[in-house]
């Protein structure tokens, strides 16, 4: 190929000898242009190697793509998901309302297999009652409107004992506009049962409600944006090592250009030509994967969430800026990327002994990273949200720091490294030669992995700051059902009788004090047998009609002064906006004082508690709240959907409570998996990158390996020697992005004033991952490299 | 190579006797074939006759090769007009190697055998003057190259009718 | 194990026994045999040009020689011992210890300095480090590459790294060294002098050479020459000198 090249030139130069170049006649934008499309023509016509390269750049950029505008259109779903929760908001009539123009919505949520089924019963009250969205007309009484999901899990052979519960006939369906996501399970029945007075019915004037009312949690806001950042930044880094697939292979096509003539400027833009066709190829790509990946994930349910395909629609800029900054990227990556390389017409010379890396810019990053964020550590939720730019600034410029550090370091801990067996020789002697290639093909995964690392930590943080929260005892009791003032407090002796329940405790208790309205002081009044007060107090003798004040402990003045002075004391008195019955009572006259005792978890009980005896009318007067603890019998199956199916049978409008300690712990595993899973597909994206790289050196070398082992080099030495060039960069790169994510997480816990603490297990598992891409690279270029090895390579003929 | 001109290109450096001229010739040019006392003295007796030398002095003792003999000016011009011509390429076209193989083919022999058995004969003088260039001065490593390069030439030329044996043998006996 | 170039016992007496023979080799590649019945031999301190055309099967013939492809049929003996007897991992050692090789290119691992890459198969033997870059030097210095011992393959040019490339064969004294095309890549003037230095460092240690070459020039460096002609050996001269 030389020869014919050099052919021409000689042809070219002897023929006529001009007095001096001519000048370019074209313009400079239309130079850059010539060339640009010439690189282009290289890229698509440049045979099956030119092929490879540009098909290679273009699935890498392509799945880069995808993930960006994946999640350059999360934001636009979660919008989705709250505009339409906004749109079904119920606003409640004031008093002056027209009641021909409001429906009665009874709150009749439940939750089968530990998933939550929205329910609604509705009563129009007049012809101009407002329709929730989702909904053409009311059904009517023993009829539901459900949603898709629901009526597939009614449709299951399973769902028996949920069919029982929503005993109402199918008259509808639930449209999207009704649903946050298409897995919601959801319905809405008619009912002629309901009061406006019922607990958990409201009378609602409209549906829809601004959607900007509900501002999140700053710290959930912090979240999303740094998982947002962590999860972006890789895929960036990783867009940049795509465009630099078959950077040697072309560097040789480039000085064959040289050869024919094309200055060191011409053969850049050429270059910057062929990325660019890598780049647009790959953008196409990307879309298209983007709509598939669309498609699949409107059919997907993760953790009880899932999207409407409609709603993962990247917001015109968001789209425009990705369409618009890829292939800017890639001209500018190949342009910087030949900065340091001089192409002469017979060859590729880098600058033989590049200049040192200095590290100190590469610190600035990073430091000022953590000057953006440390002034917001301490402020946690109270100090209204945090400002976005900051916030984000710091996080990329402490990530960023992570690409600035990593190829000095990789470069400064080989430049020291030497001594070990042979294998360790060659991988570490190539590194010294080519520390920048390793340490950028490892960049991804560091930046994927500080950034996961950070944010297990800020999780594992918050997540404890919940579990501190519920403090449910989950271990003896599963369920809890609570009967408000005017339900039936006497629930829990139906619950007892259901199939798989082997112990209730009820505690039906008031409010005590000593005004019918707005009183400065109130003390908690338990009613129940004498066995059940003896769980709270201290008793020498009971009856039925006795009561008791409790002593040593919260609150026991004022319940001894209530008790004793003998002054008009009143059940559940009206406070300001909240009416209450203010039942007129009188303690007994041998009201006696009892030492409080602590439950299981150490709390002690306090207040006043009483027989029912020594309290008229428990269960009809309506001032009473019941709390029933549900023990299950874990032998029967399904024993807490037929307690849900019993208490929904008394009353629908009654709640039940799942008591798990747990509960918010499983959310957070969600998020943690959720979490992982995108950290795991990004370093899996990383990884092929990395297995490109090393399939692509192998080839280059692929004379020297046949002759390494024709002079007797053991395979083992030589495969060895590709595991150690892989992992040494990725060790480096795994300490580095270790340190920096415990120190990013540890500022954003302090930024949300949560307790510092590291998961070790959670941090390991990052780090075990990171090397586990290594292991896989090198396992998966090992079929080339024995390949590779075979003495064919030797021939020349 | 001409005798006469390399006497004379010998004597432009001053007048020396016959067996004088003998010795630097062999030391120079000779070496596996050194002059005959007689070649010297024919070809001196020549230039004499041609007035490109002269006699400049006669040692006591007799015969030609006492003799002291100087060149002349017209002898400076001559050597100076052989040393600007340049040498005509041998075209080679008569060869006796040639003129063998065809008449192999013609006779029904082997004319592979025949080649390979000069081929063997070829590199066997080849191998030789490498063993005696690396043992000798730079003199005679160019001397050696030179024949070298000649016998590689002819060996190639060997190579060459050995693969083209079958065609030439074809247009041989049409 | 001795690893300054010494003078070998071998050399002196000629010993007429060859110590690597092949008879009747074979070798097919894709459909297209590159041997068909290939006969070979060589004495110990014997330097032996393997010449023919383009695609006669000269390289294939040293190839199987040197235990790197294995034959389709016929034998290959070296010192005795078949060949194709031992197992992937004794031909290896073998190739470690007894023999030493020398290409036209792509040899030198580009990575390593100078004097690394010579004392590579000291260290593929399990010499350490140091041991393999003390025992190196000389070898280096032999074939008057020392100056050079620092720099990488890619700073030197071509004359030079074929020195070391050599060097790299000689340093663990070989029986047999197997040149393929080791000028290939050089103009006359290095390819000679490499030629010299390596029949003459072959010479001194008692290697045996089966040097590969379609140069005759090249091949005049060797003690006699066997012709490879599609696939089938010819010899006019018999073995040993």
């Amino acid at each position: 190929m030389s020869d014919l090249t050099y052919a021409g030139k000689t042809a070219g130069t002897g023929t006529a000898q001009p007095a001096g170049p001519p000048p370019d006649p074209r313009g400079p934008l239309r130079t850059w242009a010539d060339d640009l499309r010439m690189g282009l023509a290289f890229a698509l016509r440049g045979g099956r190697e030119g092929w490879m390269r540009t098909l290679l750049t273009a699935v890498g950029v392509g799945l880069g793509v995808a993930l960006l505008l994946l999640t350059t259109a999360i934001p636009g779903a979660l919008a989705g998901r709250d505009q339409r929760g906004a749109a079904r908001a119920e606003v409640p009539a004031s008093d002056a309302e027209y009641v021909g123009g409001t429906v009665l919505v009874g709150n009749v949520d439940t939750e089968y297999h530990d998933t939550m089924v929205r329910g609604r019963l509705l009563l129009p009250e007049g012809p101009d009652a407002p329709l929730p969205p989702g909904l053409d007309r009311f059904p009517k009484p023993g009829e539901m409107v459900v949603s898709p999901a629901l009526a597939d899990l009614l449709d299951d052979a399973g769902s028996d004992l949920l069919r029982e519960r929503l005993d109402y006939g199918i008259a509808g369906t639930v449209s999207d506009a009704g649903l946050i996501d298409p897995g919601e399970l959801a319905y809405y029945a008619g009912s002629k049962d309901i009061a406006a007075a019922d607990v958990n019915v409201s009378r609602v004037a409209a549906f829809g409600e601004d959607a900007d009312d509900q501002a999140m949690e700053p710290v959930l806001v912090l979240l999303a944006m740094i998982v947002f950042v962590a999860l972006l930044m890789p895929v960036a880094v990783f867009l940049i090592a795509a465009v630099r697939f078959g950077g040697e292979r072309r560097d040789r096509r480039l000085a064959a250009l040289r050869l024919v003539g094309a200055d060191g400027r011409a053969v850049r833009r050429i270059a910057a030509g062929e990325a660019l066709a890598g780049a647009l190829l790959g953008l196409v790509a990307g879309t298209g994967l983007f709509l598939l990946g669309r498609q699949l994930a409107g059919g997907v349910t993760v953790y009880d969430m899932s999207i409407f395909a409609s709603d993962l629609d990247p917001s015109p800029a968001l789209a425009l800026l990705v369409a618009a900054a890829v292939p800017a990227a890639a001209v500018g990556v190949t342009l910087l990327a030949l900065r340091g390389v001089v192409i002469e017409p017979l060859g590729v010379v880098r600058s033989a002994r590049p200049r040192r890396r200095r590290i100190w810019w590469r610190l600035l990053l990073p430091a000022g990273g953590l000057a953006l964020l440390a002034p917001m550590m301490g402020r946690g939720d109270d100090a209204g949200a945090f400002p976005e730019w900051q916030v984000i600034g710091g996080t990329v410029l402490l990530l960023t720091g992570i690409t600035a550090l990593l190829p000095w370091l990789v470069e400064a801990v080989v430049a020291r490294l030497g001594r070990g067996p042979t294998s360790w020789q060659l991988a570490v002697r190539r590194l010294q030669l080519s520390s920048g290639t390793a340490a950028r093909l490892v960049n991804g995964i560091a930046v994927a992995v500080a950034g996961a690392i950070a944010l297990q930590m800020v999780f594992t943080g918050v997540e404890d700051d919940y579990k501190e929260e519920t403090g449910h005892d989950a271990g003896r009791y599963q369920l809890a059902v609570y009967a408000s003032a005017g339900q039936d407090v006497g629930v829990g002796d139906r619950i007892e009788g259901t199939e798989g329940v082997s112990e209730t405790v009820t505690r039906v208790s008031t409010v005590l004090a000593g005004k019918k309205r707005n009183p400065r002081n109130s003390v908690t009044l338990s009613v129940g047998s004498c066995a059940e007060l003896r769980e709270m107090a201290k008793l020498a003798g009971c009856r039925d009609g006795d009561a008791f004040y409790l002593t040593d402990t919260y609150g026991s003045a004022d319940s001894t002064h209530m008790a004793t002075a003998g002054d008009p004391l009143y059940l559940d008195p009206s406070y300001d906006g909240m009416a209450g019955k203010a039942l007129r009572w009188a303690p007994p006259s041998d009201i006696r004082p009892a030492r409080a005792r602590a439950d299981s978890d150490g709390n002690k009980y306090d207040g006043i508690v009483a027989t029912p005896g020594a309290v008229p009318d428990v269960r009809d007067s309506g001032a009473f709240t019941a709390w029933v603890d549900v023990r299950l019998d874990p032998a029967v199956p399904e024993a807490a959907e037929r307690v849900r199916n019993e208490v929904a049978g008394a009353d629908p409008l009654l709640s039940v409570h799942t008591l798990n300690s747990e509960i918010y712990e499983e959310d957070f595993a969600g998020i943690r998996t959720g979490l992982a899973v995108g950290a795991a597909c990004v370093l899996v994206l990383i990884g092929s990158s990395l297995l490109v790289g090393q399939l692509e050196q192998l080839r280059e070398r692929r004379k020297l390996l046949s002759s390494l082992v024709a002079f007797g080099t053991r395979r083992s030495t030589l495969s060895l020697s590709v595991l150690w060039q892989t992992a040494i960069p990725v060790a480096l790169g795994m300490a580095l992005s270790t340190a920096f994510g415990l120190a990013l997480g540890t500022v954003l816990m302090r930024m949300t004033d949560t307790p510092v603490a590291v998961d070790w297990p959670s941090v390991l598992t990052m780090a075990g991952a990171g090397a586990g891409v290594v292991a896989a690279v090198t396992a998966l270029s090992m079929p080339l490299l024995i390949r590779l090895m075979r003495p064919d390579g030797l021939r020349t003929e | 190579m001409t005798i006469g001109h390399t006497l004379l290109g010998l004597l432009e450096s001053g007048p020396r006797h016959g067996y004088d001229l003998k010795r630097a010739f062999d030391e120079r040019f000779g070496h596996d074939r050194p002059l005959h006392y007689g070649q010297v003295y024919s070809t001196m007796s020549r230039l004499l006759k041609n007035g490109l030398v002269e006699v400049d002095g006669i040692e006591p003792g007799g015969g030609p090769e006492r003799k002291r003999y100087a060149i002349t000016d017209a002898g400076v011009t001559d050597v100076a007009g052989w040393l600007t011509t340049p040498e005509k390429p041998e075209p080679y076209l008569q060869s006796t190697l040639y003129t063998k193989v065809v008449l192999a083919l013609l006779t029904g022999r082997d004319a592979a055998e025949l080649l390979d058995v000069q081929r063997a004969e070829h590199l066997r003088l080849m191998r030789e003057l490498t063993r005696r260039k690396k043992g000798g001065d730079l003199a005679d490593q160019l001397i050696c190259d030179h024949a070298l390069f000649h016998l590689e030439a002819d060996l190639r030329w060997l190579e060459l009718t050995a693969a083209r044996l079958g065609k030439l043998a074809a247009e041989v006996r049409a | 194990m001795s690893t300054t170039p010494p003078t070998d016992p071998f050399a002196a007496d000629a010993e007429p026994a060859p110590i690597l023979t092949a008879t009747a080799l074979r070798k097919v590649y894709a459909g297209t045999p590159a041997l068909d019945g290939a006969d070979f031999a060589i004495a110990a301190g014997e330097t032996v040009a393997v010449m023919g055309p383009s695609g006669s099967g000269k390289s294939t013939l040293l190839h199987c020689l040197a235990g790197i492809v294995p034959a389709d049929d016929g034998t290959v003996t070296y010192a005795g011992r078949d060949l194709a007897a031992l197992s992937d991992a004794e031909r290896s050692a073998l190739r470690r210890r007894e023999f030493g090789f020398v290409f036209q290119f792509g040899q030198l691992v580009p990575e390593l300095t100078c004097v690394e890459n010579v004392a590579l198969p000291l260290r593929l033997t399990g010499l350490g480090r140091r041991d393999a870059e003390r025992a190196a030097r000389p070898w280096l210095e032999r074939l008057e590459v020392d100056d050079i011992a620092h720099q990488r393959p890619g700073e030197v040019s071509g004359g030079q790294g074929q020195r070391v490339a050599v060097a790299r064969a000689l340093a663990t004294t070989p029986r047999v060294v197997f040149a393929d095309e080791p000028t290939g890549a050089l103009d006359s003037l290095n390819g000679e002098r490499v030629m010299e230095l390596l029949t003459g460092a072959a010479q001194d240690s008692g290697a045996a050479v089966v040097l590969v070459t379609h140069e005759p020039r090249v091949a005049a460096y060797a003690d006699r020459e066997v012709v490879v002609r599609d696939g089938r050996t010819r010899s006019l001269e018999p073995v040993g000198r």
